[in-house]
């Protein structure tokens, strides 16, 4: 039996949309959220062990190199937490037409810029 | 075709084996994030200084203590869950795949706990 030429799914020839780009960050940043969380966690054990402890780790996330990983992990969470609301949103049927589905992907861009600036200026600069 | 008995598919021990508590446990931890983690950004921005002293005093205010430890244990959980998939995804091989979901649920339950006795600690200590 000869082989036929079926079409095959053109998932490489889709053109990038918005929609495709927030989707593969919510798991990027959610991953990179994972990390941000050891940090948290060594942060809390360091003030619970004693003003030495906290004042050494104190020294690393304050240094400058650190404050661009804070900024990025801050950008990772408020990105999440929007684009989460998002994900929540369609889990109860709301917002899946393509119209509203773009315009709340750009929405969670313009709330994660705004709210990343605001925490980084209030809480790391 | 599938192989398994009637019985297996209703106890749910085919390959989606508790998936659907897994959808349900990280959506029910993501809607508990959305006030846990406005409130923790909302209360770093207001800090106002993150010198020992100062965040001492503040993980002190009971109210801290139990929205802190709420928000570790919700991290925790959402974190494990989320890793959970990104392994199931991406890590070839059963061997490699059964010790990396080992390897991330034992670090995040200890460092989900140890978070929590830390702030415990913090808050009943001298």
């Amino acid at each position: 039996m000869q082989a036929q030429e079926r079409p095959l799914s053109p998932y490489w020839i889709y053109r990038w949309e918005i929609t495709m780009w927030l989707s593969s960050l919510h798991r990027i940043s959610g991953l990179l959220l994972s990390l941000g969380a050891i940090v948290l966690a060594v942060w809390l054990i360091a003030l619970a062990s004693g003003r030495e402890a906290f004042d050494g780790v104190h020294a690393v996330v304050g240094a400058p190199w650190f404050k661009v990983l804070l900024v990025g992990w801050t950008l990772c969470f408020f990105y999440h937490l929007a684009n989460g609301i998002r994900h929540l949103a369609w889990d109860a049927g709301y917002g899946f037409d393509p119209k509203r589905i773009r315009a709340s992907g750009y929405t969670v861009v313009v709330v994660t810029l705004v709210a990343t600036a605001a925490f980084s200026s209030a809480a790391i600069f | 075709m599938s192989l398994m008995t009637p019985l297996n598919r209703v106890l749910g021990l085919g390959t989606g084996a508790g998936a659907a508590e897994h959808w349900w446990v990280q959506r029910l931890t993501a809607v508990a994030l959305i006030p846990l983690g406005v409130w923790f950004a909302y209360e770093l921005m207001t800090l106002g200084g993150f010198d020992y002293a100062t965040v001492v005093a503040w993980v002190r205010e009971p109210v801290t203590s139990i929205m802190l430890i709420l928000l570790v244990v919700a991290v925790g959980y959402h974190s494990s869950l989320g890793v959970q998939v990104v392994i199931e995804d991406y890590v070839p091989g059963k061997g490699g795949k059964a010790a990396a979901l080992m390897a991330s649920t034992l670090a995040h339950a200890g460092l989900t706990i140890a978070a929590v006795v830390a702030v415990l600690r913090i808050a009943f200590g001298s």
